[in-house]
């Protein structure tokens, strides 16, 4: 038996698991001799220990990363579970298609868009990644296959979407891709000044921009509190005036990346680079409003041409938190966690607020739902940093909000379960050969999967 | 229009230099043992832009078959101008060492059935005055190592035959390559542990290889290098080499 060292996005864990390679979606299951489970393993790009399964071994789902069909009349796109989002757009916006929903990387593989029921800028229309995915196959270890759909194994469909992949493992699935006419956006960028200007701006924008979303500032507090950059777009249309097109993005499908090359002795981001970049990002634009087109990589996925960022955190890594909101008492809970953030003097780059839709997610435990999402990242200064998310959680559970499993390293039971209170009903589904960290932190020591405890 | 034969096409190296020639929009025919497979690279090859894949259920070991899949591959494209020869197996030397009939097995998997394909697909593009033939052999074929030497002497058998081949087909404009990959992160060395600078990823090592073939080179380390090691490695004398754990 081989261990292998595995790291999620955040790098605050290390843990050696066994690990176990798929070379065929066709084979059995592969499943630990000694009994231990087993959790897949996409491309790591989830933060915390959703993707890990410290003790046990890990499934090397990247592995499966074969196309099977793609008509591109219909736009109906079936994969393995390993193929990556990056790929799938090399295949499909040369011939006019894009994908219905997208994170901020293109480097997570579609099982793990699944299993995390990924969510992009444009949730406010067309909903999480789930509402996309028209059926997919479901291996189980007792060797069962499932192919679920919203009319075919309805339960395990959408206990599958949002399952952190513990219902078992993704072999294939079928997506339903969108149209466009060239790989440009275009989008505005529109500098705001207060928490209350945001969703005055989010609501005015819902209806003809397909795509929105913002940057906050979390480094000040008092009157510069709440100030940010709205960004909203759609793709461009047929024809469109190259001229626009700002000089140095890329116009073609040529990919270019920089890596970060080294883990600094220290994490880059503190409060000091933190304020000054802030500045400096809310003056990048000289007027209030830009409007421009740009390529839909620089748009949708500007880190992903950093190779590796994660590790400008240092060797501590570094911890995200994202939660949502009830749009009801959004504006005001908002605003107390920014106060929090700011008043802590900790704080991130990167601080995106966004308001879902009603496009309902079809996961039992998907996290968007309609209200005020807030996401931010933070260098892992340990106590310090769990008490400020204690107090964060503590806001957010008042306001009847959730966190997203995908970001979180640290939650307890009680914060989990009281965010999705359909994971009860959800653990029934839980494939007994397979955890998570994640899983067994969040469902405390007695309160097992079905298996043990129906 | 490039026609590219590939033998053991599901490995996971094969495969990713597929996928290579796909994008170009190559024609492709893959031969490997497993059908359901084999079915699952072809959609994902003809998804990628390949002009044409065809697929043969082929065992390596058998003999006979040899020359009615070239013949096959050749009447499906219309031709036939590359061919890749990357079939075998990561012995278990524990086992080759005290198993005789094992040894042999193994030796025909990784070494003589290479030979009779390479003698086959040699003739035919000799003839044809053009064409290229791959062939995956080992670092571990480079020096008799006591970790892996039933299968190294396999590969060395690959090696020394390609050598000559190469050397008779240049003179009438066909280029033989022997690719000679490190380690790499595929499911056939899943169970072993990895991490660390010497493990390569297969696109990577497909990358190299089907670069070399274009260029015609004559021997491919992937990643390069590993011809340095195996330089270091084969240079070392007998008399302290006997006294490595390598």
């Amino acid at each position: 038996m081989a261990t292998q060292v595995f790291q999620s996005w955040g790098r605050v864990l290390r843990e050696p698991h066994e690990a176990l390679g798929l070379s065929s979606r066709h084979a059995p299951l592969p499943l630990p001799a000694d009994g231990q489970t087993v959790l897949p393993f996409g491309n790591g790009r989830s933060y915390g220990d959703s993707n890990l399964n410290p003790g046990g071994a890990l499934l090397l789902a990247g592995q499966l990363d074969r196309f099977i069909d793609f008509d591109p009349v219909t736009g109906v796109l079936r994969c393995e579970g390993g193929v990556l989002l990056h790929t799938i757009l090399k295949l499909i916006v040369p011939q006019g298609w894009f994908l219905p929903v997208t994170p901020g990387t293109q480097f997570v593989t579609v099982g793990g868009a699944i299993a995390n029921d990924v969510h992009g800028k444009n949730h406010h229309v067309a909903g999480s990644f789930g509402n996309h995915v028209r059926c997919f196959e479901l291996l189980r270890s007792d060797g069962s296959r499932r192919v679920c759909s919203p009319t075919e194994h309805a339960d395990w469909y959408a206990a599958t979407i949002g399952g952190l992949g513990l219902t078992g493992l993704i072999t294939w699935a079928e997506i339903q891709l969108k149209r466009v006419a060239n790989p440009f956006m275009d989008s505005e960028s529109i500098r705001f000044r207060s928490l209350e200007e945001f969703f005055e701006l989010s609501t005015a924008s819902e209806r003809d921009f397909e795509y929105t979303v913002s940057w906050i500032d979390c480094a000040f507090e008092g009157k510069r509190l709440g100030r940010g950059l709205f960004n909203r777009a759609n793709h461009a249309p047929a024809v469109i005036d190259t001229s626009r097109v700002p000089k140095g993005l890329p116009t073609t499908l040529a990919e270019t990346a920089k890596r970060v090359p080294i883990t600094p002795p220290l994490s880059l981001i503190n409060t000091l680079s933190l304020k000054s970049f802030n500045t400096l990002y809310f003056h990048k634009q000289w007027s209030d409003v830009e409007r421009g087109l740009a390529h839909y990589r620089p748009f949708f996925y500007p880190l992903d041409a950093l190779l590796e960022w994660n590790r400008i955190y240092g060797p501590k890594g570094f911890y995200q938190y994202q939660s949502v909101v009830p749009p009801e008492r959004a504006l005001e809970t908002t605003r107390q966690m920014l106060q929090t953030i700011a008043h802590s003097g900790m704080g991130s780059f990167l601080a995106v607020l966004k308001q879902f839709g009603e496009p309902r997610s079809r996961g039992m435990l998907s996290f968007p739902e309609p209200g005020t999402t807030l996401a931010l990242d933070f260098p892992n200064s340990g106590p310090k940093l769990m008490r400020l998310f204690d107090e964060l959680d503590r806001i957010v559970l008042a306001a009847g909000g959730r966190l997203y499993p995908a970001k979180d390293g640290r939650i307890g039971a009680a914060i989990f379960q009281a965010g999705h209170p359909q994971w009860r009903a959800f653990s029934e589904f839980v494939d007994p050969r397979f955890s998570s960290g994640f899983w067994r932190r969040v469902t405390g020591p007695t309160s097992g999967h079905a298996a043990e405890n129906p | 229009m490039n026609n590219v034969l590939i033998i053991g096409a599901t490995s996971a190296i094969a495969e990713a230099c597929a996928r290579v020639w796909a994008q170009r929009g190559d024609r492709v025919f893959l031969a490997a043992r497993g059908e359901a497979q084999l079915k699952s690279v072809a959609d994902d090859l003809r998804t990628r832009g390949a002009k044409f894949v065809g697929f043969k259920v082929f065992d390596a070991t058998a003999f006979d078959q040899h020359a009615a899949l070239l013949a096959e591959a050749t009447q499906a494209m219309g031709g036939l101008d590359t061919v890749l020869i990357a079939h075998g197996t990561l012995s278990d030397q524990e086992r080759a060492q005290k198993d005789v009939p094992y040894a042999l097995k193994e030796i025909e998997i990784n070494g003589t059935s290479v030979v009779a394909l390479m003698t086959l697909a040699g003739e035919q593009l000799g003839q044809q005055g053009k064409g290229c033939i791959g062939v995956i052999s080992s670092v571990a074929g480079d020096r008799g190592r006591q970790s892996n030497y039933v299968y190294g002497s396999a590969k060395a058998l690959v090696s020394a035959f390609a050598s000559g081949l190469r050397q008779r087909l240049h003179k009438v404009g066909v280029s033989v390559v022997t690719i000679k990959p490190g380690f790499v992160d595929t499911p056939m060395t899943a169970h072993l542990p990895k991490g660390g600078p010497l493990w390569a990823k297969p696109d990577q090592v497909a990358r190299d290889i089907v670069g070399g073939m274009d260029k015609g080179r004559s021997i491919v380390y992937t990643p390069g290098f590993w011809r340095l090691i195996m330089l270091i490695i084969k240079h070392i004398p007998e008399f302290v080499f006997v006294k490595l754990k390598l």
